[in-house]
């Protein structure tokens, strides 16, 4: 896999906003960037009212997800080009969720809103209604995600990345800094975990790392590439983000994210927990 | 005790006189294009060490807000009409102010 079978350009991006086939969509977890000004012809995907199940802790299932796209009048044929604020952490997480759900032509915007708006290009508050389309999804593909127990299983076995800042990982904060910091989990990290947070794989104006410099990133930290990896960081879309570096861009084969994360992770019973900044 | 279920940023706005920050230790202020508050822009909390720690996009009115561990930080815009950084200490909780200028 290449690059540019996965990412886009916010040239070719502007160049093909009314390219027949290509769907762009804008995820955020807080749409009301959206409402202000999108990419033209860009739909929104909310990340919690849309993609989250509003009752147990989970993503929308499979009938969800069909009636998601439909209703946005994304076809199975469509290439989908996601892009989002937050350096792409959310529009990540629903790339994942499309690969998840079987949908194989989807793509990034390298950099995503953060760039588009850097560039000083246009934004636009126009509606954008799509004619509704009949989507199928498949079943969800459980090789690309984690679950608890796995986690578990793979401490000293597997790979496992923690994303979060290092004051996240060390047990100084239990939240990004961008967020109040209140939370009844315990702090720290999975034993073993590497720590590799998102960022580093990002420039600051939110595009990916080069390969040659994503591969140094992980490989002074020690990540055996021969082994399988999980990633993980609060809640599951900054590791996202790391996911899509590993995999998508680096073509490491066996990678998983693990969306339950240190929410699900820091508050289970019984588990290992380690403190400080780690091996 | 509320375990907030989002990560994204939450909106930005202006700091309140007297307002007390309880046991958070807040780094905010806000972004001028020459005198006037630039809105919009992309805020960067880097560590000492120079490492990124967070992101918000500015308010309209240029306003930007992180709660973050004691220590000395830099805060750094970027906005389609420049860059620009500056440097905070945050001893302890409290709010600490700091403009930053972009150009």
């Amino acid at each position: 896999m290449s690059r540019e079978d996965v990412l886009v350009s916010t040239e070719w991006a502007e160049q093909n906003l009314e390219t027949n086939g290509v769907v762009f969509a804008e995820v955020d977890e807080d749409t009301s960037a959206y409402d202000a000004g999108h990419i033209p012809a860009a739909v929104k995907i909310d990340w919690k009212n849309d993609l989250q199940d509003p009752v147990r802790r989970d993503f929308v299932d499979k009938a969800g997800f069909e009636k998601l796209l439909s209703d946005k009048g994304i076809s199975n044929d469509d290439q989908v080009i996601l892009y989002g604020g937050n350096n792409n952490w959310f529009a990540a997480y629903a790339y994942w969720y499309f690969k998840l759900y079987g949908h194989q032509n989807v793509k990034l915007l390298d950099g995503g809103r953060k760039k588009w708006e850097l560039d000083g290009r246009t934004l636009s508050t126009d509606e954008v209604k799509r004619p509704a389309t009949n989507y199928t999804a498949k079943e969800q593909d459980r090789s690309l995600r984690a679950f608890r127990d796995e986690v578990v299983e793979a401490i000293n076995n597997k790979n496992l990345v923690d994303v979060r800042s290092p004051d996240e990982f060390s047990g100084k904060l239990l939240a990004p800094a961008h967020l109040p910091q209140e939370s009844a989990q315990r702090a720290g990290h999975v034993p073993s975990a590497l720590n590799v947070p998102w960022a580093k794989a990002a420039n600051e104006d939110g595009t990916f790392k080069s390969d040659d410099e994503l591969r140094e990133l992980y490989s002074e930290v020690g990540l055996d590439t021969s082994k399988p990896t999980i990633a993980y960081c609060r809640i599951g879309e900054r590791s996202s983000h790391t996911w899509f570096a590993l995999h998508e861009l680096l073509g490491l084969s066996d990678v998983k994210n693990y969306d339950g994360s240190w929410t699900e992770y820091g508050s289970l019973v019984g588990v290992p927990v380690e403190t400080g900044t780690g091996a | 005790m509320i375990v907030s279920d989002g990560c994204g940023a939450p909106a930005q706005g202006a700091v309140v006189p007297g307002e007390d920050t309880g046991d958070q230790v807040v780094v905010t202020g806000k972004v001028f294009a020459g005198d006037k508050p630039v809105g919009g822009a992309y805020v960067r909390l880097l560590n000492a060490d120079g490492d990124f720690a967070g992101e918000v996009q500015a308010s309209a009115d240029g306003d930007f807000r992180f709660y973050a561990a004691p220590g000395a930080w830099t805060v750094r815009a970027l906005h389609r009409s420049g860059n620009g950084e500056a440097s905070v200490q945050a001893e302890g909780p409290g709010l600490h102010q700091v403009a930053i200028a972009v150009a």
